[in-house]
């Protein structure tokens, strides 16, 4: 076949192209150009090549803060994709309390992060909140301002909170796509309920399950403005996540070089370990 | 494997029935033979799914009860009633291979698997999916999914009555042929009632012995397909069934005889038509009206309006007085110009009042 070769057709792909430069593009190379200088101010900068690189990679604080990152990451992934599941498997298929369900279950999204931190941090107080003041009146010493342990644990519980909802309604979503015929043909077959969860329902939700394991491990991966609120990265360094850890070094003390080399190997590495993910979920998809 | 009785069976999806529009399913009697092949046809929407499913145990009947070999199981479910169903689009379970599908109804009846394993041999030879019982499922096409739903219905022993749900709705045309004739060799071999609902006639006559046809939520007609074919019950039957359907037109009766726009027919044999009440028609099937050759007395007169071509014949359409009669020529028939005289053959006309047969 006879291709007509116009390079005016590049014209086209111009917006497009102009569209990325400006909101991707650019941005991430000026943090790329941070990353390999140095600079003593007034706007001079000398070449530093890898050197930040190296530093930050090799200091302590990145890998205790990336240890703490991860540990939280999978553990709310734990919790919030079982749970998650198992809410929208109880959830109504039909009639008047779809829509109630669904409205209930989408209230928390719908809230502000900041919000969400704020109320958490009352909400645990442990003189005045709700929940603090229970926990203590039931015999638990608890105060999350003080006790790391106890940070962690509000934390991991406002995260759930905050997020199973995204993961019940994806889950909800693949539930009501599947046919009436395949519960009836188990029901034939003589299917036990967990059968059915493992031969039906688990497999016809596993593609949106993969989008709610990639969405809640990049969000929670980059967690921020909820838990800058709620502990702010304390008490100590214990709830300090990367991205707390990262403003602290950008804004805090003004280390443009370092910063700027940790953001591209934090977002490398939630680059890396989403492609990670989504491989493995969809490993058997192309037999 | 079972007898299976329907007792005065009623259905209505809403929950307080009062016109008689509201009913699915209006009122039902019924007996299907152990071991038999039927089919349920009627156009959609006639209630032949819903009966299928009330067999079935997926749907409990608002009145009436279900027997199978004469015990009660209208409050069973599928799996008590031990009956085995196929799909309108095929439900296979995607993770599994085809092996492991066909085990599937067994091992959850706790079947060991020495029995389980040469269960499923031998029906994958029998639907001819041994080549491919290491594959997954998944990757199978509509037909040879189709195949599994169906080998998981045949692998118990257990089963009272094979239900098929338009089975063939998804499958490619020339493989709806092999698959039919398949389903057909395999009743021969099992033994098993099946019963197979369809809106389509050719697979409703080629695999049933007995089809029970069905409009509005009534059972019009149960017969072989040559009862259907020549004599059906109802007008319906006569219009659904045969390509084209059978020639209703109106009449009058008078002195015994009916009269079609004033000429007089011998219909029904020749007996006396004691009837004159309601609505008066006569039925005949295209394949039962000639046109007059020379030495024919009588007949209708008509004119030819259209002739198409079907092949091995054509399909007339002439004009009598103000309804349209449709009748077959063989290849090589003559088809006079323009006016003509038709003659229907008095063994295949008959008088139906409001529908039904008189004679």
């Amino acid at each position: 076949m006879n291709k007509t070769h116009d390079n005016r057709a590049w014209l086209f792909v111009l917006p497009v192209v102009a569209l990325v430069a400006f909101n991707a593009i650019i941005p991430l190379m000026t943090v790329v150009n941070y990353s390999v200088q140095e600079t003593f101010g007034d706007n001079v900068f000398f070449w530093a090549g890898v050197m930040w690189f190296e530093q930050v990679l090799q200091s302590e604080r990145f890998q205790d803060a990336l240890l703490r990152q991860l540990t939280f990451t999978f553990t709310i992934l734990l919790i919030e994709v079982p749970l998650g599941v198992a809410i929208a498997l109880t959830m109504p298929k039909k009639g008047p309390w779809v829509p109630v369900c669904l409205v209930l279950m989408a209230l928390p999204l719908l809230i502000p992060w900041n919000v969400v931190g704020a109320m958490w941090n009352i909400f645990a107080l442990p003189d005045i909140g709700l929940l603090g003041r229970s926990l203590n009146a039931l015999g638990f010493d608890y105060n999350f301002t003080r006790q790391p342990g106890d940070a962690w644990f509000t934390l991991i519980l406002m995260d759930v909170w905050h997020w199973t909802s995204l993961v019940v309604l994806l889950a909800y979503a693949g539930l009501v796509s599947i046919p009436d015929a395949y519960y009836q043909a188990a029901k034939i077959d003589g299917a036990k309920p967990f059968a059915v969860f493992r031969y039906i329902q688990l497999p016809k939700m596993k593609r949106v399950l993969t989008i709610a394991v990639l969405l809640r491990f990049m969000d929670s991966f980059m967690i921020y403005t909820e838990l800058s609120v709620l502990t702010g990265g304390g008490p100590g360094n214990s709830t300090t996540l990367l991205s707390i850890d990262l403003v602290k070094i950008a804004l805090g003390q003004f280390d443009l070089g370092p910063a700027a080399a940790m953001s591209l190997i934090y977002f490398l590495i939630i680059l890396l370990l989403s492609w990670v993910f989504y491989t493995l979920m969809m490993r058997n998809e192309q037999q | 494997m079972a007898k299976i009785v329907l007792d005065t069976l009623r259905h209505a999806y809403m929950p307080n029935p009062t016109e008689d529009s509201d009913w699915a399913l209006k009122q039902l009697d019924l007996e299907w033979e152990d071991g038999g092949a039927y089919a349920l046809l009627g156009p959609s929407g006639c209630g032949k799914t819903t009966l299928l499913s009330i067999i079935s145990g997926l749907l409990r009947p608002t009145h009436g009860r279900v027997f199978f070999d004469g015990q009660d199981v209208t409050d069973l479910t599928p799996e008590q009633r031990h009956i085995a169903q196929v799909f309108q689009f095929p439900v296979v379970y995607d993770t599994m291979t085809v092996y492991d599908n066909l085990a599937f109804p067994l091992r959850n009846r706790g079947v060991d698997e020495k029995h389980v394993d040469q269960r499923v041999r031998e029906i994958a030879e029998m639907i001819d999916l041994t080549h491919m019982l290491d594959n997954r499922a998944a990757g199978l096409t509509a037909d040879g999914k189709q195949k599994i739903s169906l080998g998981r219905g045949l692998v118990r022993s257990d089963v009272n009555a094979i239900m098929f749900d338009e089975p063939l709705t998804v499958i490619d045309p020339h493989l709806k042929w092999q698959l039919r004739s398949k389903l057909k060799e395999l009743h021969q071999r099992v033994r098993t009632t099946m019963i197979y609902v369809t809106h389509d006639q050719t697979e409703a006559l080629t695999f049933a012995d007995k089809v029970v046809v069905m409009n509005q939520g009534e059972v019009v007609q149960i017969g072989t397909p040559v009862d259907l074919f020549e004599r059906p019950q109802h007008t319906f039957v006569g219009h659904f069934i045969g390509s084209p359907g059978m020639n209703v037109l109106p009449c009058e009766i008078a002195g015994g005889r009916a009269h079609v726009a004033g000429v007089a027919l011998d219909a029904g044999g020749s007996g006396d038509l004691g009837v004159t009440s309601g609505k008066l028609e006569v039925g005949v099937r295209p394949e039962f009206v000639r046109f007059a050759e020379a030495g024919d007395t009588g007949g209708l007169p008509a004119r030819v309006v259209k002739v198409s071509d079907a092949g091995r014949f054509r399909i007339v359409e002439a004009q009598a007085a103000d309804t349209s009669i449709k009748l077959l020529v063989p290849e090589g028939g003559n088809i006079p110009q323009e006016q003509a005289h038709l003659l229907f053959d008095p063994d295949h006309t008959a008088v139906y009042r409001d529908g039904w047969i008189v004679a």
